[in-house]
């Protein structure tokens, strides 16, 4: 699942800067990651990318990332959602009184969450796709509504601590299947106490499957005469990812090993990237944003599809709900305030269009990353809060300027 | 009577295009001139230089206005020498009030505060001139496009118009509208205002232009001269497209089968307004290899009686019955319709047909996503495919199936259109205004597609405001009026007397 897939596909070999311009965007993005990253590595003196603080980047934007993936769809219909923090919060509250007050089984209560965060979408789609009301006024209303029923819920307190099971649904690791002597015997190599096998070789894995893929595409696209990328920039892109990827294993390996939230965010990325891209009902949700009344008269259910969009993203807030819920390891009615602008501005800068019908989920979930690195970055260097704010503002805005910019020259 | 306007070899060009080639125009104190030539041969290319769009120095060659040498920085700069153009795209704010749009930007004001007398006066006096009855205060959302494209003129009026350009000023317009608007260009003639008209309907340049210049592939071909020669349709046309065109319509075998379509005691009431009925009992049938046309003025119901049948996409308490092939279909939903075998293609092809941000491909296959995927995984390469074959068929001008829609010219996007319907494989094809706004050379290549699925077999129901074209396409044509069929002519009984006659006489 690469970036560069992504995109339109031209027909023709064409000049490389000429193929660089048409693609700004999508490899600015990449571009702007990695540049964000080295900055801090060196400002920072190689703390952010230490194994801890990888396994912590990863765990701080999980349920940002989750509640991205969701967003990005609701985005892409045309409409927005601003009542994911609020929902999130909620669903966080709901956990812990029926986990640590009700004493009810914590996997009963995750579906419970679960199917409730979909209510919610439900109850809140209802109005927009069947009555035709803006989504930023209804999901405006569900803010308040859904932060004020976690205040009723909680009564105003925190309520905590989880059991340790529910806790490990976000700072959890995946047990390693391979015997501890193999890493043993593996550890000196790469100068660590301790290396998780189970890690390195999923990174492997996953590389290799990325090329293996990469490369299928490649040639079945130059078989039907359409091959754009010119060879150099495949080749670039692919070691840069594989490295990334790689990179991040044998960190992550070298630390405590995979944690479960990664596990269930890539999977998830891959699940949503593949639903979007290479699926009818992808298609139809692009379509549906892109012209709503084209859409409708050529048979398709807009109305379905847009209320469909608010149930999948009332699910996956829940989600996001329940993991920060766990990493906190306590519910308190503060939880997720203001938590919807990060995860809009991340699917903005993932480069979708406010206007809809455009926009990827690797787009989103990298510009989240691109938000959690920033943050991150930042928080090491002991920069304060309010120059956080203003730097991630001006971020946004110039990556919205730089799409439209980019969008009338192309013409 | 001297010259009021003369271009003298105007060259324009853009990074890789000559759009203009040492054009000439010359334009008459006080005549009307028409401005003819198909889509992309450089008219509105030439209005733009004309009215300081493209500034003074970004173009070749010299125009001379009013006596001396133009040299217009920008749209405010011809406007204050008094060159106005009222766009296709009529640039009012529909939530103001006819007022407020005709000064808009000249308000009526002393230090900033509006002086709303005078601004009514002032309106109520250009409203006059233009033969709008309606208050000042009445919002411009509530007027047809008819009555928007007066409040336009008058807005020009208001602003000391000497040389008024026109681009397709009939385009959305009824015949009756149209009609008004002519006999108001004429009015204005008479009280010495100039103006350049650009149209395709050659039958209201033929009504009103004294000089008609026709442009080709950015250069000029011909200017004709009514005073001093009889002007033709034909001989326009011919110039337009470059060679004599002895058949506007092709040639196609009649063969008309079983009948395919039918619909009988088809009712529909207004989407807004329950107690209004849009369509009364209409029946008609279309049989399988046969072109049925709907002749009709704008407004008269042909839309919504396609749009309600197809998928009830439009209107409300709708009733009556639909038969394919003689089996009753279920059309109350826009995919039900389809799977029963209906396609239509809709008249506003950019807001309701086309995705115009995504590629010709993706929207070749929008309606039969089916086709290119199997268990809702979606074949991309087979997709590609599909669009390759009908970039083919349908002779779609375009480097790449990848190509953004948006970036077509009109009769591109209408193959496009096509290409949607006909992958999602139809037996009946309801065409809405087919060939609406675009240039010959397209137009004569839909006939051909059209008559293709005639002889496929395929049942065609084309609704046109182009009686020549209806009358020239099909083999029976149907008046509609008001919202009831009021009759039935086969190809030999029709003529546009006939078809006028039946619309006035109910």
């Amino acid at each position: 699942m690469s970036l560069a897939d992504t995109t339109t596909t031209e027909t023709g070999p064409k000049g490389i800067g000429e193929y660089l311009l048409g693609h700004l965007r999508t490899y600015g993005l990449l571009f702007a990651l990695l540049a964000i990253i080295a900055f801090f590595q060196i400002m920072t003196g190689g703390t952010l990318l230490r194994p801890v603080n990888i396994t912590n980047l990863l765990l701080q934007n999980s349920y940002i990332i989750i509640m991205a993936l969701g967003m990005l769809i609701v985005i892409v219909s045309g409409n927005i959602d601003l009542s994911v923090g609020s929902v999130m919060g909620f669903i966080g509250a709901l956990a812990a009184v029926m986990i640590v007050n009700m004493d009810i089984p914590f996997l009963l209560a995750i579906v419970i969450c679960l199917v409730a965060g979909g209510l919610i979408g439900a109850a809140q789609g209802y109005w927009v796709a069947y009555w035709k009301i803006p989504s930023f006024i209804v999901t405006l209303a569900g803010m308040l509504v859904f932060r004020g029923l976690s205040l009723l819920l909680l009564e105003g307190q925190s309520v905590g601590p989880f059991p340790r099971e529910f806790q490990a649904l976000a700072n959890g690791f995946v047990t390693d299947i391979f015997p501890a002597g193999i890493g043993q015997t593996l550890a000196p190599l790469f100068d660590a106490r301790q290396v998780n096998v189970l890690a390195l070789s999923l990174g492997v894995v996953a590389a290799t499957a990325i090329v293996w893929s990469g490369m299928r595409n490649r040639a079945r696209n130059r078989a039907y005469g359409i091959v754009d990328e010119p060879r150099s920039f495949f080749i670039a892109r692919n070691v840069i990812v594989v490295g990334a990827i790689l990179f991040i294993m044998f960190k992550l390996s070298t630390f405590r090993g995979l944690p479960n939230v990664l596990i269930t965010m890539g999977v998830l990325t891959l699940i949503y990237a593949f639903l979007t891209e290479r699926t009818v009902l992808g298609r139809r949700i692009y379509a549906l944003g892109g012209n709503q009344k084209a859409a409708k008269l050529s048979g398709i259910k807009t109305e379905r599809l847009t209320f469909l969009a608010f149930v999948n993203m009332g699910v996956l807030a829940a989600a996001a709900g329940l993991v920060f819920a766990a990493r906190l390891n306590t519910a308190t009615p503060k939880a997720g305030f203001a938590l919807e602008l990060d995860v809009i501005a991340a699917v903005f800068i993932g480069g979708a269009s406010m206007s809809g019908g455009v926009g990827t989920i690797v787009g989103a979930v990298v510009g989240a990353f691109l938000m959690g690195v920033l943050n991150n970055g930042m928080s090491i260097m002991g920069i304060g809060i309010d120059y956080q704010q203003m730097i991630k503002g001006l971020v946004l805005l110039a990556a919205v300027i730089f799409d439209v910019y980019n969008k009338s020259k192309q013409g | 009577m001297s010259a009021l306007l003369e271009m003298r070899s105007i060259t324009k060009t853009f990074p890789g295009v000559k759009a203009l080639d040492e054009v000439n125009l010359t334009v008459r104190e006080g005549e009307i001139h028409a401005l003819v030539g198909e889509n992309g041969a450089g008219k509105s290319t030439l209005m733009k230089v004309l009215s300081g769009v493209y500034p003074a120095g970004s173009y070749e060659g010299e125009i001379h206005y009013a006596g001396d040498l133009a040299q217009f920085r920008d749209i405010a700069d011809s406007e204050r020498r008094g060159i106005i153009i009222i766009h296709q795209e009529l640039a009012l704010v529909p939530l103001l009030s006819i007022a407020e749009n005709l000064f808009l930007g000249n308000e009526q004001a002393t230090r900033g505060v509006i002086d709303w007398q005078g601004t009514f006066r002032r309106t109520e006096e250009l409203l006059r001139k233009v033969g709008l009855r309606e208050a000042p205060t009445t919002l411009v959302d509530t007027l047809g496009v008819g009555k928007q494209q007066l409040v336009e003129i008058a807005k020009a009026l208001s602003k000391e118009v000497r040389l008024l350009i026109l681009d397709e000023p009939t385009a959305a317009l009824s015949e009756s509208d149209s009609q008004a608007l002519l006999n108001l260009l004429l009015e204005l003639k008479a009280q010495g205002v100039t103006s350049i008209i650009i149209s395709h309907k050659l039958n209201e340049v033929r009504r009103v232009a004294d000089t008609v210049t026709v442009i080709r592939d950015g250069s000029t071909v011909s200017t004709m001269d009514a005073r001093t020669q009889k002007i033709t349709e034909d001989a326009i046309v011919r110039d337009m497209v470059g060679r004599d065109m002895a058949h506007r319509y092709p040639e196609r075998e009649r063969v008309a089968g079983d009948v395919l379509f039918d619909v009988t005691d088809w009712n529909v009431f207004h989407q807004e307004h329950a107690e209004r009925q849009v369509i009364k009992s209409a029946s008609f049938h279309v049989r399988a290899g046969e072109v049925v046309g709907i002749a009709g003025l704008m407004g008269s119901g042909r839309t919504e009686l396609a749009m309600s049948i197809f998928g009830r996409s439009y209107g409300q308490k709708i009733s009556g019955t639909v038969r394919i092939k003689g089996q009753e279909a279920d059309v109350s939903r826009v995919d039900r319709a389809i799977d029963a075998g209906l396609a239509y293609v809709t008249e506003d092809r950019k807001s309701l047909g086309l995705i115009l941000e995504e590629p010709i491909s993706r929207n070749v296959s929008l309606a039969h996503l089916q086709g290119v995927s199997s268990r809702g995984i979606l074949d991309e390469n087979e997709e590609t495919e599909v669009s390759e074959r009908y970039r083919k068929a349908m002779n779609i001008r375009t480097p790449s199936v990848f190509q953004k829609v948006m970036n077509l010219s009109g009769g591109n996007q209408q193959k496009v259109v096509l290409s949607k319907w006909l992958f999602a494989e139809p037996e009946v094809l309801i065409l809405d205004e087919p060939t609406r706004g675009i240039d010959v050379g397209a137009k004569f290549e839909i006939y051909g597609i059209i008559n293709q699925l005639s002889a496929m077999g395929k049942g065609v129901l084309m609704i046109s405001s182009e009686m020549p074209e209806l009358l020239g396409m099909c083999d029976r044509i149907y008046v509609m009026n008001e919202g009831a069929l009021v009759g039935e002519l086969t190809a030999e009984e029709a003529s546009q007397e006939r078809i006028m006659s039946l619309i006035v006489t109910e």
